[in-house]
């Protein structure tokens, strides 16, 4: 028989904020253990959590970008487990009110090849639900270490229906969110650092059928590959579990990526009693409508629509607009050169695509030069692509220009006159250096005159030879055209 | 003849600083010394660091010389319950588990009284983690009722009402989730409030019922709970629960004249169960008011009977997840003969917990189970709706409901442990005020023959303290219960 996956996700995304979900104490990564706690974060008797205000107005943007439904009122509950990285030995969180209900969120799968778009699909969500963040344990051989750092992060868990089909699907809903996620400044979203972490819900069922089949939870999917990696073992596992006519166990499983496989945590029947119930610490959250509207108000274009207004709007390709829609630092950087040179959209994107891209990989080992620290700024493209496009400069000399503006940061124009690259478009000069070129290769002049058409580049070398590349090839094609026409 | 110095209300302390009579550090070498002399046998004290309070003192002193005084309750001695906390001092909520603790930070209130200058003068004995109503839930030392040491002070603060009745403080704080001020308050004849919930922050307040609990003064004189109340409300950023309500001046309110109020006497009060000499008591208060141009009003309250159930759901479901923090792990006892992390918690909890809180511990989990929430706590929840509802629905009808603080006088020590069910049910005169977020105020109204205080209750719609406190001074000036204070060995009265 043939199955196909059903796979739901639980992604979790810590909120970028200043200070944690319940205190004033600062978030952070990479502080010296145990540094960033307080009485509330430690759960010392009589502390008590007060609501971070900006964590929920995060989240009320995460459930605006997915077009969620926001209930006027969300409330918290305390989930009551045992971990010593839990310093309550209960963790706040929202269990059936929670601040985002239902919403969407547009996928685009692999396309066929690179430079092509592949298909989009909607990724309906259940709901999104904030939370705090645990500390983090480290296990020794003889004892273990806690540290409470990261414990009361602002924490978003984000949970789809079980409508993925493929581990494929899977990373592109992660891609997806990322993308959105970090366009609106919500959260970096780096999985290394914890940032984003998903657990997967997998099961198999015949092909055709509507009846969900029993489904196992991965844990500790760390990366994107290894989202991928252990979905796809999960579904090579289970189906062969189901050809050999067995069942399968429902548990939860967690995955090793060192090993590529993954093994079982606890059974259904050791599922955790959670025990939860309405915090009374804390009061219900009233969200006004005033409140959607500002903060609809703050959000940046949604990934795809921004793709799609540059495809009509620019009419860029793909292969632009997949680059820089994708990362936000570059749609910011290209819209805000665009806005100096509308009619230049074109270049620009180009340039932020391709040159720049280029420059900040070659500025570094490994991977790109943070756009924070590249010197061109905006208006300096701008700048440079409108002189490239007005031909006073050639394609090949701008790329050196804009070299020399990523490593200097200086104005395009003063390094066009110190690399002596301002072209030549003194006409007369241009007129009698093309005329010389014509006279020493008779030859090329007759074959031109025949009717080939190519032979018309054997003078152009000489020519840009003669002007130090300054000629604009444009103009020397015209006046070599009329030369030999012998006019 | 002059009084001595313990006699002194903490409103008479205040003016003889005032007026230059006496000295804070002289005031509270008089309270240390009677501590030293009568808590051998009363035991309201589980800790007293006498170089801190006296340092206290002295700079109360320094102050006062400079014209620089803080308040009116400057220099004034104030007990803590053992479950409120106060920097760099002990927190052991009488239970083992905190043995050794001690906070790292003050509660809110406990920075509101340093604010006003008020000298921090020692812990108080407490039934463990506030679980109890006699004060024999503590894992160190019983409490004595100074009116009778055979007898209970009642619970769980009965440290900061023993304390008080004895003379050994003028005033202490207590913390009430079921009529853990207020009881103990009647058994020792001094006076306790229970503010509304809400009037006062719980931040630094070791929680027991977080829906219901709220600390409050006891002391001797209702002027006096009412100038320490003026210090401790208001609202606190770092209490979401507290709420931002102007505070009026309590003080002035106790010299106001109520006027002409409705008052309502519920039947479930007065029915079966009450002491008879607690009742002639608590009737005869009724009278008085009557006297005094007030309108009795005969009401019904029937959702009362539900009370204790409904108390006992809600706040052990809610104990269990707040005791759930004293693990071992970071703070407080941690058994030695634990092998891992789950042994850490489980030999842990089993030596630092005592009987009452593990009873409430696994009442609490039981009532949240998987299976059993939605019959137990959920069904809990609607009927304290419920009872709110029938509770503020007799306040339009009523200004004030009027009733004993409790169904008898205090008992003997050892009789509340025989039936831990029975002793449940002894409050159930006390605990609609916790669930309906009501302030109450207990104040003595008599004596039953074998010599032992009858408190009065009081209780009002949230935030009309400043009725209670009307109410409650009216008839503490035309009776002779005010400042009343136990007399132990050769002590005058």
């Amino acid at each position: 028989m043939n199955y196909e996956a059903v796979i739901g996700l639980e992604v979790h995304v810590q909120l970028k904020t200043r200070s944690k979900m319940f205190t004033r104490v600062a978030t952070g990564f990479g502080a010296a253990p145990n540094t960033l706690v307080d009485p509330v974060i430690l759960g010392l008797p009589g502390a008590l959590p007060v609501l971070n205000r900006h964590a929920i107005e995060q989240s009320i943007k995460v459930g605006l970008i997915f077009e969620s439904t926001i209930p006027e009122v969300c409330k918290w509950d305390r989930k009551n487990y045992w971990y010593p990285d839990s310093p309550k030995n209960y963790q706040i969180t929202q269990y059936d009110q929670p601040i985002c209900v239902g919403g969407s969120v547009e996928i685009e799968l692999p396309g066929a090849a690179r430079n092509i778009m592949g298909e989009h699909r909607y990724i309906q969500l259940t709901r999104a639900h904030l939370e705090e963040d645990v500390g983090k344990l480290t296990h020794g051989d003889n004892d273990s270490l806690v540290d409470y750092n990261r414990a009361g992060t602002p924490l978003l868990e984000i949970v789809t229906e079980p409508v993925l089909t493929s581990a494929e699907e899977a990373v592109a809903f992660l891609n997806s969110l990322r993308m959105h996620l970090t366009a609106a400044g919500i959260s970096d979203c780096d999985m290394e650092k914890g940032q984003m972490r998903c657990d997967a819900n997998v099961s198999l069922r015949p092909i055709g059928s509507s009846v969900l089949g029993t489904r196992t939870e991965m844990k500790n999917l760390n990366s994107i590959s290894g989202v991928k990696n252990a979905i796809e073992y999960e579904i090579r596992r289970q189906s062969r579990i189901l050809e050999r006519g067995g069942q399968v166990v429902q548990e939860t499983r967690r995955w090793d990526a060192d090993s590529g496989m993954s093994t079982a945590m606890r059974g259904k029947e050791d599922a955790h009693d959670y025990r939860y119930f309405p915090d009374p610490d804390l009061l219900p959250v009233r969200i006004p409508p005033a409140t959607l509207q500002r903060l609809r108000a703050e959000l940046p274009e949604a990934v795809f629509e921004q793709q799609r207004r540059y495809q009509s709007q620019y009419d860029l390709p793909y292969t632009l607009t997949s680059v820089i829609c994708y990362d936000h630092h570059l749609s910011k950087y290209f819209e805000a050169a665009v806005a100096e040179y509308p009619e230049g959209a074109k270049g620009i994107a180009n340039y932020v695509a391709n040159e720049l891209q280029r420059e900040r990989s070659a500025a570094v080992g490994e991977g790109m030069l943070p756009m924070e620290q590249v010197k061109i700024l905006p208006a300096q493209l701008a700048q440079l692509v409108r002189i490239v496009d007005g031909g006073k400069i050639t394609k090949q000399n701008a790329k050196e220009v804009l070299s020399t503006m990523f490593a200097t940061g200086a104005d395009p124009v003063g390094i066009i006159r110190e690399l002596g690259f301002d072209q030549t478009t003194d006409s007369s000069e241009l007129e009698s250096i093309c005329r010389e070129a014509v006279d020493a290769n008779p030859v090329a002049a007759e074959q031109f005159r025949a009717g080939q058409a190519k032979a018309l580049n054997s003078f152009i070398g000489p020519v840009m030879k003669a002007t130090k590349g300054k000629g604009n090839p444009a103009v020397i094609q015209e006046i070599l055209r009329r030369i030999l026409a012998g006019q | 003849m002059e009084k001595s110095l313990y006699q002194l209300t903490a409103l008479e302390m205040s003016g003889a600083l005032t007026s230059g009579n006496i000295s804070s550090e002289r005031l509270v070498l008089d309270c240390l010394e009677r501590i030293r002399t009568l808590d051998e046998s009363v035991g309201a004290f589980l800790h007293v660091d006498e170089a801190s309070i006296l340092a206290q003192a002295r700079a109360s002193d320094q102050r006062r010389l400079q014209g620089a005084t803080l308040s009116t309750l400057d220099g004034v001695p104030v007990a803590l319950k053992d479950v409120i906390a106060v920097a760099g001092e002990p927190l052991t909520c009488a239970s083992r588990i905190l043995e050794n603790y001690k906070s790292p930070y003050d509660a809110h209130v406990t920075k509101l009284l340093k604010a006003a200058g008020v000298v921090l003068c020692g812990r108080l004995n407490m039934d463990e983690f506030a679980m109890g109503s006699a004060t024999e839930n503590s894992a160190f030392k019983r409490t004595a009722n100074p009116w009778n040491l055979k007898h209970s002070p009642g619970g769980s603060s009965g440290g900061s009402a023993a304390a008080v009745a004895a003379g050994m403080v003028p005033m202490s704080l207590g913390s009430d989730t079921g009529g853990s001020i207020r009881q103990p308050a009647a058994f020792c004849g001094v006076v306790g409030i229970k503010p509304s919930y809400g009037r006062v922050s719980r931040f630094g307040l070791a929680a027991y019922a977080s829906s219901l609990d709220q600390i409050g003064p006891l002391a001797r004189t209702v002027r006096d709970a009412a100038a320490l109340l003026q210090i401790i409300a208001g609202a606190d950023p770092k209490d979401s629960t507290c709420m931002r309500r102007d505070v009026p001046d309590y003080l002035a309110e106790t010299m106001r004249d109520p006027g002409c109020l409705r008052i309502g006497l519920p039947a479930e009060f007065f029915a079966e169960g009450l002491d008879a000499e607690v009742r002639k008591s608590v009737l005869e208060a009724a009278d008085f008011f009557a006297k005094q141009g007030h309108e009795i009003v005969d009401i019904q309250l029937p959702l009362t009977k539900l009370a204790v159930p409904v108390y006992y759901i809600i706040a052990t479901a809610e104990a269990t997840s707040n005791l759930a923090r004293y693990d071992g792990i970071r703070y407080g006892h941690r058994s030695d003969i634990a092998v891992d992390a789950i042994d850490i918690y489980y030999k842990s909890r089993g030596e630092g917990f005592g009987e009452e809180v593990k009873r409430r511990i696994m009442l609490g989990n039981f009532v949240l189970s998987s299976g059993y929430y939605d019959a137990w706590y959920v069904r809990a929840q609607k009927v304290r709706t419920l009872l709110r509802a029938e509770y503020m629905n007799a306040f339009d009808k009523v200004d004030l409901i009027l009733t004993p603080t409790t169904p008898g006088a205090a008992l003997r020590q050892g009789e509340h442990r025989e039936d831990p069910l029975q002793s449940y049910l002894e409050d159930v005169y006390t605990i609609p005020a916790n669930l309906a977020g009501l302030p109450g105020i207990s104040l003595p109204c008599g004596f039953v023959a074998s010599g032992l205080p009858v408190g009065l209750q009081l209780l009002a719609a949230p935030f009309a303290e400043d009725r209670l406190l009307q109410v409650a001074s009216q008839y503490e000036r035309a009776h002779r219960f005010a400042g009343l204070r136990a007399r132990i060995g050769g002590d005058e009265q």
